[in-house]
């Protein structure tokens, strides 16, 4: 073997290549959703009430309109665990009798015209009779509260525990045992673009194609034949240009079924654009989480046990196809977070209650168990009257691999590292001097950290460990040169947003010789893309990368071996470089698309060695690997007002080798932002009768320029062999540590009151009412 | 509500002829009776901005407009920034600068920008996050949209 020589003498892995995403998208050329013409338009009649009994639907008369009655052929939306003591229950497409919350789709009516559909809507008369609705998880849970499903006792789905041989003897060791009650208040993704579907109908072969706003687009076929009972073959999903999506979109839409099966019964197009209040009531929710928990310490400082109880919220079903264990079991298997801790008992479980189901948004409990871990951290090292970045240093892991307490395998990363490097660039000590000046004038700043890991690329093994049903994880790359010597790499991933055509090109380049701007990436297209699981979880990169290089090896060996039949040379001295074929040391060469050409339209000179044409797969299903990153958050709370100001942010991040920084930055830069949203001001506020008083964008508030401060970068690159381009995923790892960094600060800022905020978001209100109990405001303080 | 008028928009330089009722906002019309869908429904409501336009020069949200309002009056949309294959500043600097992921809102930053920048060329860099904050991003933290319309107001002066 010679030494890998890279395609075109300079590597494109590495550069900041500009997107070839971009040009459609900043001329309006971009193809969403919604811009598709319909026949048909359709508006669903949603519940204005959490919980109770359908009476009658009243319509008026020609009124195009759908109901459960008219749906008794389709099976509900039942996804599976196999573990965890989960009880599978059902979602109809349209609300059968019963309804479960506020939002939940009633009957569907479809007009020629987007407004009739809406007119018709608002005369569709709904009699309920209401019942009293479960909305917090711990009312869910207490003895005697009515069933949301009768299958599930005591209203736990799902139950998930782990405690490790001999923790009682470990727990009596402690020399300290440090508590939180952490609270995580419920949240929405909330994509730019909300959700959207256009099913249109083909009578000349009968097949349906679905456009939707899907994650998923392989799965959402899947799921939507199983359920109306036709064959895949006749049904196309496709993602277009999808407006963000941080997991909403990776379930499965009840109306998404609905669409494909009027569709078919109509023999016409059917379109739905969710509207924004549709949107934040009842598209998908999250991160509603209660999590008690206690730490025992050494007097060194050092975590020996971790004891936890988690409650989340997951609403009124389950979403497919991962279940409502989604966040209760991640938060199970991860709550211990990158320490070094090895007697470990928790209990996690999942709640239902007449609110909107959850489902993952970018973390997946990692940011609430993240945030909640750093307050014990930082309580803990409040107790030994340390900094808080000692505490984490005498407990962070550094050996690698690293098994977990809890089983997970940690492969090389650089914990400490970025954590030093973080607390260098921010100068910590020097702003604990401009701390204690600003706090003799009266001023609060506060400093805070987070270090953390995301467990990203991670194949089917992680998911089969859950007991899924549909175990997802592998990622198929179908990779061709046609005879023009163009390259197309047809990809099971579904990116929107994240640049993946880009960096997959990128991958490939190098690989096979030829330049990125004559490789094409295509996606979101079931017709055109191998079966995959569609973009989430920190995944993409890691795994359609993988199988890109996979495939393109094996394009380069045959392009090697054609090119040394063709240069009479041994394929070991072939370099291939910008597009051609090089004898090493020579003058010779030959493009490849010559030898491209050739193994279509030649390839009887080849002697029968080469197979025909020029197209490969690669497949990868890796056991997954571990970014790891330190967040920092400077703020400066306002006693007064309870405001908090994010004066900056700064992450040491290690996410492997960076294929592309633009793109990497970039996807740090929106999680941030995402997690100082979730720390400080998102929030999906129920009332007690299920109502949910958020349904603007003026009142669940997403952060505005204005919130968010200069974020500081800093990279550490750590090859890891768990993936073989040697690149981790780095898509959710903002949204984990900041809400973590951004309440720390705040907590460090109100030291002086020895209050202890571990409710997020952080509002001016939650910060007014801890200030106000502390009973240590100032008395000149006008509003204490 | 089915009575429809006849109005005129002038989009980009082209007048559309089109029959709305009363209540038809101009994203609407512009999207739908005028067929130009780069203009993006971010929230109906007026707070995302995705379906900022410029209507004689000032940005609206054109959610929050009747398309009867804009009768006649010259409308732009992200479809009418660049000239023939050549793009605007800010189109090139929101891609140099990788001032988008989605793309969903940013035909709406882009309008915003180039609106302010016509009028205000020489805006502070605070004033310019505070102009900004007028509309929302989900994906990119806002760090490479200020950067980008930043860097489109130096050329946008030079030029």
């Amino acid at each position: 073997m010679t030494a890998h020589t890279k395609g075109s003498g300079t590597t494109w892995v590495g550069r900041s290549l500009r997107r070839v995403e971009d040009p459609a998208l900043v001329t309006g050329q971009g193809r969403f959703t919604a811009d598709l013409p319909a026949v048909h338009w359709v508006r669903f009649v949603r519940s204005s009430v959490a919980a109770g009994t359908i009476g009658s639907i009243t319509a008026p008369d020609g009124a195009g309109i759908v109901t459960a009655a008219d749906l008794k052929s389709l099976k509900p939306i039942r996804p599976m665990l196999s573990k965890f003591n989960y009880v599978a229950v059902g979602q109809p497409i349209l609300a059968d009798g019963v309804v479960r919350f506020t939002g939940e789709a009633i009957a569907a009516v479809y007009a020629r015209g987007k407004d009739e559909a809406e007119d018709i809507a608002e005369l569709i008369e709904v009699e309920i009779a209401e019942t009293s609705p479960l909305i917090d998880a711990i009312d869910a849970l207490a003895d005697g509260a009515p069933l949301v499903h009768a299958e599930a006792t005591g209203n736990v789905i799902v139950e998930g525990r782990i405690v490790t041989p001999g923790f009682d003897e470990v727990w009596k060791t402690a020399h300290t045992i440090i508590r939180v009650d952490g609270r995580s208040r419920r949240q929405n993704a909330t994509p730019m673009e909300a959700r959207a579907g256009h099913a249109a109908f083909d009578a000349s072969t009968g097949r349906v194609t679905l456009t939707c706003t899907t994650q998923m687009p392989h799965l959402t076929r899947t799921a939507v034949c199983d359920i109306i009972g036709m064959p895949e073959s006749d049904l196309r999903v496709v993602a277009p240009d999808v407006g963000g999506g941080f997991g909403q979109k990776m379930s499965l839409a009840p109306e998404y079924v609905l669409l494909v099966w009027l569709a078919r019964k109509l023999r016409s197009s059917v379109a739905w654009t969710e509207d924004r209040r549709e949107n934040l009531i009842a598209s998908f929710h999250s991160r509603d989480q209660h999590v008690e928990l206690e730490g025992a310490f050494d007097k060194g400082g050092k975590l020996l046990a971790l004891r936890g109880d988690i409650v989340a919220n997951v609403g009124a079903y389950s979403c497919f196809p991962t279940t409502s264990g989604v966040e209760p079991l991640m938060a199970l298997a991860e709550l211990p977070g990158p320490y070094d801790v090895r007697a470990y008992h928790c209990r996690s479980r999942g709640v239902l209650t007449h609110t909107c189901p959850m489902a993952p948004y970018r973390g997946v409990s990692r940011p609430v168990i993240t945030f909640v871990l750093e307050r014990l951290m930082d309580k803990a090292a409040a107790f030994f009257a340390i900094e808080p970045t000692e505490l984490r240093r005498r407990n962070l892991i550094d050996t690698f691999p690293y098994t977990s307490a809890t089983g997970l395998v940690f492969d090389d990363g650089s914990y400490k590292a970025t954590m030093e490097m973080a607390i260098a660039a921010i100068d910590l000590r020097s702003f604990r001097k401009q701390q204690q000046t600003a706090r003799e004038n009266g001023r609060y700043l506060g400093i805070g950290f987070a270090t953390f890991s995301e467990r990203t690329g991670y194949g089917t093994p992680a998911f089969a460990a859950r007991g899924m049903a549909i175990s997802p994880g592998f990622e198929t790359v179908h990779l061709s040169i046609d005879p023009s010597g163009f390259v197309e790499a047809r990809i099971g991933s579904s990116p929107h947003g994240q640049g993946l055509r880009t960096s997959l090109a990128q991958i490939i380049a190098d690989e096979i010789g030829i330049d990125p701007e004559f490789i094409k990436v295509v996606h979101g297209d079931t017709d055109r893309s191998p079966y995959g699981w569609g973009t989430f979880a920190s995944r993409s990169l890691v795994l359609s990368g993988g199988a890109s290089l996979i495939a393109a090896q094996k394009i380069r060996a045959k392009l090697v071996k054609m090119a040394g039949h063709m240069l009479e040379a041994a394929p070991e001295d072939i370099t291939l470089q910008a597009g051609s074929a090089h004898v090493i040391g020579t003058d010779r060469s030959i493009t490849i698309a010559t030898l491209v050409r050739a193994a279509y339209h030649q390839v009887h000179i080849f002697n029968g060695e080469i197979e025909p044409g020029m197209t490969e797969t690669g497949t990868y299903d890796p056991s997954g690997t571990f970014s790891n990153a330190c967040h920092v958050a400077l703020v400066e709370v306002d006693i007064d007002t309870g405001r908090v100001e994010m004066k900056k942010f700064l992450v040491a991040e290690d996410a492997g080798l960076i294929i592309n920084p633009m793109i990497a930055d970039g996807q740090v830069h929106g999680g941030v932002a995402q997690g100082i949203g979730n720390a400080l001001l998102e929030e999906i506020i129920y009332d007690e009768t299920g109502n949910i008083l958020s349904s603007t964008l003026a009142d669940f508030l997403p952060p505005t320029s204005r919130e968010i401060p200069e974020i500081e970068l800093h990279h550490i690159e750590t090859l890891t062999g768990n993936s073989i381009t040697k690149a981790k995923g780095l898509g959710e790892g903002g949204a984990i540590g900041a809400p973590a960094a951004v309440i720390s600060a705040i907590n460090d800022a109100l030291s002086p009151f020895g209050v202890s905020i571990d409710e997020m978001p952080a509002t001016p209100q939650r910060i007014r009412a801890a200030l106000r109990s502390s009973g240590k405001l100032p008395s000149h303080g006008r509003f204490a | 509500m089915t009575d429809k008028t006849n109005i005129t928009l002038n989009i980009n330089g082209r007048n559309h002829a089109i029959s709305v009722e009363s209540r038809r906002t101009l994203a609407d019309a512009i999207r739908e009776e005028c067929g130009q869908t780069g203009t993006h429904i971010g929230c109906e409501h007026g707070v995302c901005g995705a379906c900022t336009v410029l209507v004689s020069g000032e940005p609206v949200r054109s959610c929050l407009m009747f398309a009867q309002q804009a009768a006649g009056k010259e409308i732009r949309t992200v479809e009418g920034l660049a000239r023939g294959d050549e793009m605007h500043p800010m189109q090139r600097t929101f891609m140099e600068n990788h001032g988008l992921q989605c793309g969903f809102c940013t035909p709406g930053f882009l309008m915003l920008a180039v609106g302010v920048l016509e009028k205000e060329p020489d805006i502070s860099d605070h004033d310019l996050v505070d102009v900004l904050s007028s509309n929302l991003c989900r994906c990119t933290g806002y760090q490479n949209i200020i950067k980008a319309v930043r860097a489109a107001a130096i050329e946008m002066r030079q030029s």
